[in-house]
């Protein structure tokens, strides 16, 4: 127990004696090491920066799902695919969800819930002015689902809906066209030939993206009572565009279902599923979204992305280890001499292999070091520059698990690179060496 | 007297390509504690071949060479490194100094692989043994810092750190000027005076001369082997340094 104590604290000393040498002679040719540890350099700052802008996105893009809800399951309407078979040449086009099945859907018991939304873009004007924006029909519950807050007023109510008012609520990029030097509610709008009395506001609302992960703009809506909606326009609606007029008779665009349990999630969609494909037989004319699985989705893809990383991690840093490994063997050559000194002066084969070792894991290391500082300060800094110069927001999410693992793999390959040059070192009879120039 | 080195009917051939070239012929030798030998010879007559026998830096073909009572020409690499760090000292033609290392640094190498943790106690022998070698002021210098002269004096401080039974010098004075070979054999005379073994391959006549014993090799074979009375005479003229020298050898660090 004794000796083996004794032992340890020799091997320390003596690597303690390597390492200081190993700085000296990196310290000594300074250009010679900053060019022979750039690859490492460049391997764990790549995967440090890499590993925070993906963590980022991957953070932003979940926030994005969890914000359409987790528990919610969107049904939509779709174009169906032109079909021969149905194509009647007819002007408006009839398809998607319909009052039917919205009121089936609330049948449901899971579900707790559920708002309706009919969307078409339409011209909005004001005495003086005019936006093209979109109207949406909906319901109250529409603000709780999406999560949505004022500036002024109030949004549509129960009541507003029940007797079809013509109320609207503005989003507020379509405010500030229409009204931009004064408060927009309690004005009055005109949408299609009828006029509507503004009751309230909306904060500006990022862009989420939707089922074809596309970004929507919310704040050219404009909300309306859900009957209202129906009363004003009928079921369909035709909209000019370059002479001709194409129309499409959609009842619902978009029902937006709250399911009471996030256990219940799937089993709700799965019924809601069968209940679309029973009731539109052939036409498939209808999305369900489960933002719960994209949320699985995304987790999905970031494995994929990490996995990717781990390889452009292993391709770097092995290419860095290699350029480490050359220098190693140059210097073993070229310090061919000494170590016949050293062996001479009574060094075993173990202790020439431990100290070309450390020398080549303080280069790494160093390597490493560097990469992580440059790493790090790339996150920090290129969010910023991506801001001022490209006006785009470039997420990063910085965790001390990446940057630890980075490093600890740059110390890794000194040892896996380290190990033949040492070992050929330490292979070096010792009158040759001694005999050496 | 005990005999510190002891050879017997050594052999080592080399193979060159096809050809085997026989670098020591059936070699005996002894070599008592206290002795300054020296070994000449004209190149190619296996002198440096004999010495790196002698300094368990390889292992012979026949024969066999008992080191301080242990047989050492059967030995695995790792114990020869062993034994040089413990039982030899190495002064060789071109310093050897490690060049990233301070004076002090040099002097602590062998002990390093001798198994010696260094601590203040260590430094400060080594500091003394570098003071003894008249390097005092120059303990933080790097061997390039040095001349030729002090640069074979820290070589003997190294060698004489782990209180070897024989030190090896390979040409100690090939590179130097005469009035610095002067120096150092002077130096190397009064480490014999202190009872220290030297074993010292040489060229030169004058250089030899130092010796108390000078052994002549040709083709591989030992030539002649005699006293050298003038040595004698010359020895019992050094004085305090010998006194100094023992006190601090005395000392032994295991």
């Amino acid at each position: 127990m004794r000796t083996n104590l004794n032992q340890f604290f020799l091997l320390w000393d003596k690597s303690r004696r390597s390492f200081v040498l190993a700085v000296r002679s990196l310290w000594l040719h300074k250009l010679r090491s900053a060019l022979s540890v750039l690859g490492i350099v460049i391997g764990t700052g790549a995967v440090i920066t890499l590993m925070a802008f993906g963590e980022g996105s991957m953070q932003d893009a979940l926030e994005d799902i969890k914000r359409q809800g987790a528990t919610n399951i969107i049904v939509q309407s779709v174009k169906p695919p032109d079909d021969s078979s149905n194509q009647r040449r007819t002007m408006t086009l009839a398809y998607g969800l319909t009052h039917a099945d919205y009121a089936k859907f609330k049948q449901l018991d899971t579900i707790v819930g559920s708002v309706p939304m009919r969307m078409f873009k339409q011209e909005i004007r004001s005495l003086h002015r005019m936006h093209n924006g979109r109207v949406v029909g909906t319901t109250a519950g529409y603000r709780n689902v999406n999560k949505i807050e004022l500036v002024d007023g109030r949004f549509l109510n129960d009541s507003d809906d029940d007797n079809i008012e013509n109320y609207v609520v503005l989003g507020a990029d379509v405010a500030e066209a229409l009204f931009p030097f004064q408060s927009a509610t309690g004005e009055t709008i005109m949408v299609n030939g009828h006029d509507f009395k503004i009751i309230g506001v909306l904060k500006e609302r990022t862009p989420l993206s939707n089922a074809g992960g596309i970004s929507e703009d919310y704040n050219s809506d404009i909300y309306v009572p859900i009957n209202t909606c129906r009363a004003r326009w009928g079921v369909a609606v035709y909209i000019r565009s370059s002479g001709s007029r194409s129309g499409e008779q959609v009842e619902l665009h978009q029902i937006t279902l709250t399911i009471s349990d996030i256990d219940k999630v799937r089993d709700a969609g799965a019924v809601i599923k069968d209940n679309l494909e029973r009731d539109h037989g052939y036409k498939k004319d209808w999305i369900v979204v489960i933002p719960l699985d994209r949320i699985e989705e995304a987790k999905r893809a970031k494995d994929r992305y990490m996995m990717l990383l781990f390889i452009i991690a292993a391709i770097s840093l092995g290419v860095g280890g290699i350029g480490i490994m050359n220098i190693m063997l140059a210097t073993v050559t070229e310090r061919t001499r000494e170590i016949g000194i050293r062996r001479a002066l009574g060094a075993k084969r173990a202790d020439i292999t431990l100290q070309f070792l450390i020398e080549a894991i303080v280069q790494t290391t160093v390597g490493g070091v560097i990469g992580a500082l440059i790493g790090v300060g790339l996150v920090f800094i290129a969010p910023i520059v991506s801001e001022f110069v490209f006006h785009k927001n470039l997420p990063a999410q910085l965790n001390a698990q990446p940057v630890i693992m980075a490093m600890s793999f740059a110390v890794i390959v000194g040892v896996t690179f380290g190990l033949y040059p040492a070992y050929r070192a330490s292979r070096l009879d010792p009158i040759e060496a001694l005999r050496h120039d | 007297m005990t005999a510190v080195v002891r050879i017997e009917k050594l052999t080592k051939e080399y193979r060159l390509e096809s050809v085997t070239v026989r670098a020591l012929r059936s070699v005996s030798l002894t070599v008592e504690q206290g002795e300054f030998v020296a070994l000449m010879g004209p190149s190619g007559s296996g002198k440096s071949t004999l010495l790196n026998q002698l300094g368990c830096l390889d292992r012979p073909t026949n024969g066999r060479y008992i080191l301080a009572n242990e047989d050492v020409s059967r030995i695995d690499d790792d114990r020869l490194s062993e034994i040089r760090s413990k039982y030899l000292g190495f002064i060789f033609q071109s310093y050897n100094l490690l060049p990233q290392y301070t004076v002090v640094e040099n002097i602590e190498v062998p002990l390093l692989y001798q198994g010696c943790r260094l601590n203040e106690k260590t430094r400060l022998r080594c500091v003394q043994l570098a003071q003894l070698v008249g390097l005092g002021d120059r303990l933080d210098h790097r061997p390039m810092q040095l001349s030729g002269g002090q640069q074979q004096r820290v070589a003997i401080a190294r060698s004489l750190v782990n209180d070897p039974h024989v030190i090896l010098a390979d040409e100690p004075t090939g590179n130097l000027d005469s009035r610095t070979s002067d120096e150092i054999m002077q130096m190397l005379m009064k480490l014999n005076d202190a009872g220290k073994t030297i074993i010292m391959v040489t060229h030169e006549n004058d250089i030899a001369a130092w010796a108390k014993r000078i052994i002549r090799m040709r083709d591989g074979q030992i030539e002649s082997d005699e006293q050298n009375v003038r040595a004698e005479i010359r020895h019992e003229m050094s004085g305090a340094f010998s006194a100094s020298l023992s006190s601090l050898l005395a000392e032994a660090i295991r």
